[in-house]
């Protein structure tokens, strides 16, 4: 056994302590390199070919005659050496659409040009002309579930999950004091991430494919180009570049863009880069999915909750792509962290004819958070419960039972979120106070939600992924992370250097956390769901662990008695290279069945607490957030200020989300594609966040460490409504609520006054 | 290939203006380098920026202000020389993009590019501004800059001119100003639409009403209704809503991506009113 007295390291050095960002200096001096910063000899520049058709049979693909096309590669769907097919959850997307194949939205990709400069490709794109025969389309949920035209299976419904709970849920509202009834909207969302999606790739002389590129998931590209160009896997080696954020957006298009990058490299003989425009990039990839739900609150008079019946719509776009695992999140986290014996949910979602939506940041708990967030408020309005007593009312705590049967038994953050979120809001401010500007007329309000998400892969997908990382001690002494979780700026390769660091013992300088690459890191799932640091840095921990026990255990044999890092140095001079690799294994008693989707839906949740304060013009109907206190229990803070970040990030995305962003669609084609008009708010438009960081430990994370990426995103929308109907005394039940949304609920409001009640059914 | 010139003096622009007609002027660059991969590449370029003789504010012997062409934004905002009466240029220079925008933007640029977004138009509506433009042949001249935007990004600017000034009469003791933009956020927004606004009390009733529009057409335009329905009236609810009034019969906006046709005339109506009201205030 190794003598305790040799830990040189104190982890407490090295943990909840906010260490300078390992990749910060290289991004601030301009020396990180992007995608389109890099360049090879005989390099072509990409350009994508579109439909522009929502809905159609490609008939032909012709190049005009009178172009020069000498220097220029023109590949199609025949140049795809193994299977067309963009693979993730089910086969139906093409990377191309063949000829006699269907078009199903409006920025499909049907050919692709290389040429030496950008303008050349492009210009050659526009001398492609494509012969697509068109077919009625559908573009909404309403549409696709009229089932005029059918996309998919017989009915456009591409998947559904059904929770129940309890006894009958009829009966139960049937038996309540009061049924709150409400249909919500909320609006798709553009990641708008700063670095627009860009893949490089090559082929090499023994024809092996080598793409680099801005992307979330090394593995999943890997995946999806080994079956397009039926490479053994070993031949497919996928490195991401410093990515410029992804939100979700570098989650499952990259397999997209890599896709044509590796037929137009292959096609071509050179070397292919294939960076987006902005327009390209939010016309063709995802945004979030658009969502509508029905919800029934049945409750008591003394505000007791007593069923809740949710219906949830999403729109999945034109494939299935990630859509059954977002409905899966959006049903799982659809009734909110409050005991309800009775409960129904019912998902689905459907099939339009627009570029498919996927993973953003919340991935699709924004969507049904915003419902039940709105409908308890309502409720409370009604019985005249203060809006922190009718939380408190309901609120799961140690020991409750969720909708799915699971009971919470540690780490239940929600009542010290929602307790340290009302102590630092206090009370509110008069609903009219001495106006901001001069003449002026302005109408205040304060809005509440509360809500929790689920951290890691949903049931048994982390048991089932089974995420890998390794520890290695290299030459010279010094220590690498080797793990396929990608830095997209939310600060991966800091956090993983401090955990080894305090696993090791040794100063978090002597530890290195390259860009995965294929083939050099193990897979340790996707850089997704919140479950970098709880679940990936919880296995890169016990790596470290192992690693350091085998040099200790070395250095017993030996003789040697020295602190760590002097260990490593004589080991690796000794030993060569050494490494310990561990894998992720489910915490005790978390039991998931997926039939009847009953059981521990996740590990562990993270809860919040978002307190809004709005001032609306009620010449202009814009509203200012004058205050947003935002309490999130993160288990751990490992790194405080990157903690602070992801907060303050993902709560600035959802009043984003809440009040501005807009991306506004005509037949199935976005039709704001610049950041002109493309709204996401500035710093001009953010209030002064005020962030409180709470910390519940999680047994099973590293040193209690849980999810913080995704949960800031899912509730300040609903505070933001829910202060909008303070303010003005009218229902904000749609996502975004743009000015001109405002005045015209108040307009409509005063041409005919109607109780506040009216939309309620009152038993 | 594209011509690449960079006068050094106000008649060598002149000169290259008039021997060269079919050039795109650069005053900043603006609006150029954002739609240039859009559009196909001009024959020529004359670089206007930072042209001496052509930036900065200065007053005139008759106490009119006087404004180059290549005056930028940010010279707008650090320049001490009629600060009162440029209170509402200020304001809407201030929400220009961001400040490398403000550092290359240009008052001419804003005027010629015409656009009917363009955040300085309504301010120059407003102050009762001229347009002053030059040419090698036949010297200079002033235009009001009303009858100086003749159509939808349409100027009344001849082929061998340049806009070399814009030139702001002496106010009337008294005089108030306001400036709102809506734009689809609080800062790097395209404006929704725009007011500017001059008028004074005179005996308590208001006098000389100008009401620059922005957004609101397919050009700036002056709110001639509203300022009617204004003249000669104290400034009272009463004439707050005869204000608004006036003004919803005088415009027809659109919708298009950034808003609605609806919310529009409804905000505008509503900012009239607000400088009616704020007229009885105290300066």
């Amino acid at each position: 056994m190794a003598d305790p007295s040799r830990v040189s390291g104190d982890p407490a050095l090295a943990v909840g302590v906010s260490i300078p960002r390992v990749d910060g200096r290289a991004k601030v001096r301009g020396r990180a390199l992007y995608v389109d910063d890099l360049t090879a000899e005989g390099m072509l520049h990409g350009q994508t070919v579109r439909s522009r058709v929502p809905h159609g049979v490609l008939r032909a693909i012709r190049q005009d005659p009178d172009f020069d096309w000498s220097g220029i590669t023109v590949a199609t769907a025949a140049d795809i050496p193994g299977e067309n097919v963009v693979a993730l959850i089910e086969d139906d997307q093409p990377a191309l659409v063949p000829i006699g194949g269907r078009v199903r939205h409006p920025d499909e990709a049907v050919a692709l040009v290389a040429a030496p400069t950008r303008a050349r490709a492009r210009e050659a794109a526009d001398h492609i002309e494509l012969d697509i025969e068109p077919l009625p389309a559908s573009f909404t949920i309403e549409e696709s579930l009229a089932g005029e035209v059918v996309l998919y299976g017989d009915d456009n419904v591409m998947r559904r999950f059904d929770v129940q709970k309890g006894q009958d849920v009829e009966r139960a509202l049937a038996e309540a004091d009061f049924v709150i009834d409400g249909t919500y909207r909320t609006g798709p969302q553009e990641q708008m991430y700063i670095e627009p999606q860009g893949v490089m790739a090559a082929w090499d002389d023994q024809g092996a494919c080598r793409l680099t590129g801005s992307m979330q998931c090394p593995y999943y590209v890997h995946k999806a180009i080994a079956r397009l160009t039926a490479l053994p896997p070993e031949k497919v080696v996928i490195a991401q570049s410093v990515t410029g954020g992804g939100f979700g957006g570098k989650e499952e298009y990259p397999s997209m863009i890599g896709a044509h990058a590796a037929v137009l490299a292959r096609a071509s003989g050179a070397p292919v880069k294939l960076v987006y425009d902005r327009d390209e990039d939010i016309g063709a990839t995802t945004k979030r999915h658009p969502a509508r739900v029905h919800h029934r609150l049945g409750v008591m008079k003394d505000g007791t909750i007593v069923a809740q019946d949710v219906d949830v719509v999403l729109d999945g776009g034109a494939y299935v792509t990630l859509s059954p695992v977002v409905l899966s999140r959006a049903v799982l986290h659809a009734t909110g962290p409050y005991r309800c014996p009775n409960v129904r949910i019912v998902g689905r979602a459907v099939a339009t004819n627009v570029s498919p939506h996927g993973a953003f940041r919340g991935f699709g708990a924004p969507q049904t958070t915003f419902p039940y967030e709105r409908q308890i408020d309502k409720a409370a309005r009604q019985l005249g419960i203060e809006p922190f007593e009718m939380r408190r009312r309901n609120m799961l705590e140690l020991g409750d039972e969720t909708a799915t049967g699971q009971t919470l038994s540690y780490s239940v953050g929600g009542p010290a979120a929602l307790a340290r979120a009302e102590a630092a809001a206090g009370s509110a401010p008069p609903r009219e106070l001495a106006p901001a500007e001069q003449g002026t007329p302005v109408r205040r309000g304060r809005g509440l939600a509360f809500y929790y998400h689920g951290a890691g892969f949903t049931g048994s997908g982390e048991e089932k992924l089974a995420g890998r990382a390794t520890v290695a001690l290299c030459e010279g002494g010094g220590f690498e992370v080797r793990s396929s979780s990608t830095d997209i700026g939310q600060g991966t390769l800091t956090i993983f250097a401090q955990l080894a660091a305090a696993a090791l013992g040794v100063d978090v300088g002597l530890v290195r956390v390259p860009e995965p690459e294929t083939g050099s890191v193990p897979d340790s799932g996707p850089t997704v769901a919140s479950r970098t640091c709880m679940v990936v840095g919880g296995v890169v921990e016990r790596a470290a662990s192992a690693l350091r026990r085998r040099i200790e255990a070395w250095a017993d044999e030996q003789g040697i008695d020295a602190p760590m890092d002097e260990l490593g140095r004589r080991a690796a001079g000794e030993l060569g290279e050494i490494s310990e690799t561990a894998q992720y294994s489910p915490p005790p008693g978390i039991e998931w069945d997926d039939d009847s989707y009953t059981g521990s839906a996740y590990a562990v949740y993270g809860w919040a607490a978002c307190v809004v304060d709005v001032a609306v013009d009620l010449d202009t109907y814009e509203v200012q957030v004058e205050r947003c206190i935002h309490a999130v229990d993160v288990g751990k803070a490992i790194h405080p200020i990157i903690v602070k970040g992801q907060i303050e990030g993902g709560t600035l995305q959802a009043l984003g989300w809440a009040l501005w962003e807009h991306v506004a669609y005509e037949r199935g084609s976005v039709v704001n594609r610049r950041m002109t008009d493309c709204i996401v708010p500035t710093f001009a438009d953010a209030p002064e966040l005020e962030t409180i960081i709470v910390e519940e430990p999680y047994p099973h994370g590293p040193h209690g460490a849980k999810g913080v990426g995704e949960i800031p995103m899912d509730g300040p929308a609903a505070a933001v409504a829910n202060a909008l109907e303070d303010a003005l005394g009218a229902p904000f039940d749609a996502v975004p609520a743009l000015p001109e949304h405002i005045a015209r609920a108040l307009a409509q409001a005063e041409r005919a006054p109607v109780s506040k009640n009216e939309r309620e059914v009152i038993s | 290939m594209t011509a690449y010139l960079r006068p050094n003096t106000l008649e060598e622009a002149l000169a290259v203006r008039e021997a060269h007609p079919e050039y795109t002027i650069l005053a900043g660059g603006t609006d150029l380098l954002v739609s240039g991969h859009r559009v196909p590449p001009p024959p020529g370029i004359v670089d206007l920026f930072d042209l001496r003789p052509l930036r900065g504010i200065a007053r005139d012997g008759d106490g009119s202000l006087r404004l180059g062409a290549a005056t930028t934004y940010l010279d707008v905002l650090s320049s001490d020389t009629g600060r009162e009466e440029l209170s509402i240029l200020r304001a809407a220079a201030r929400e220009i993009g961001a400040l490398q925008i403000q550092a290359r933007g240009t008052l001419g640029g804003n005027l010629v590019t015409s656009s009917p977004v363009g955040d300085t138009l309504p301010v120059w509506l407003a102050l009762g501004a001229e347009v002053e433009l030059s040419s090698a042949g036949r010297g200079a001249r002033r235009v009001a800059y009303d009858a100086f935007c003749t159509g939808y990004r349409q100027t009344d600017m001849a082929p061998d001119e340049l806009v070399t000034a814009v030139t702001i009469p002496p106010p009337a003791p008294g005089t108030r100003r306001f400036w709102r933009k809506v734009g689809t956020r609080r800062a790097q927004s395209i404006s929704k639409l725009m007011i500017a606004a001059t008028a004074r009390l005179e005996n308590g009733l208001i006098a000389e009403p100008r009401i620059g529009l922005g957004a609101l057409a397919d050009r700036p335009i002056r709110g001639v209704a509203v300022e009617r329905a204004m003249a000669g009236r104290p400034p009272d609810e009463d004439t707050a809503a005869r204000a608004a009034r006036a003004l919803a019969a005088e415009i027809t906006p659109i919708d298009d991506v950034r808003s609605s046709a609806d919310y529009r005339l409804t905000v505008a109506t509503n900012l009239v009113a607000r400088f009616v009201r704020l007229l009885a205030e105290p300066a």
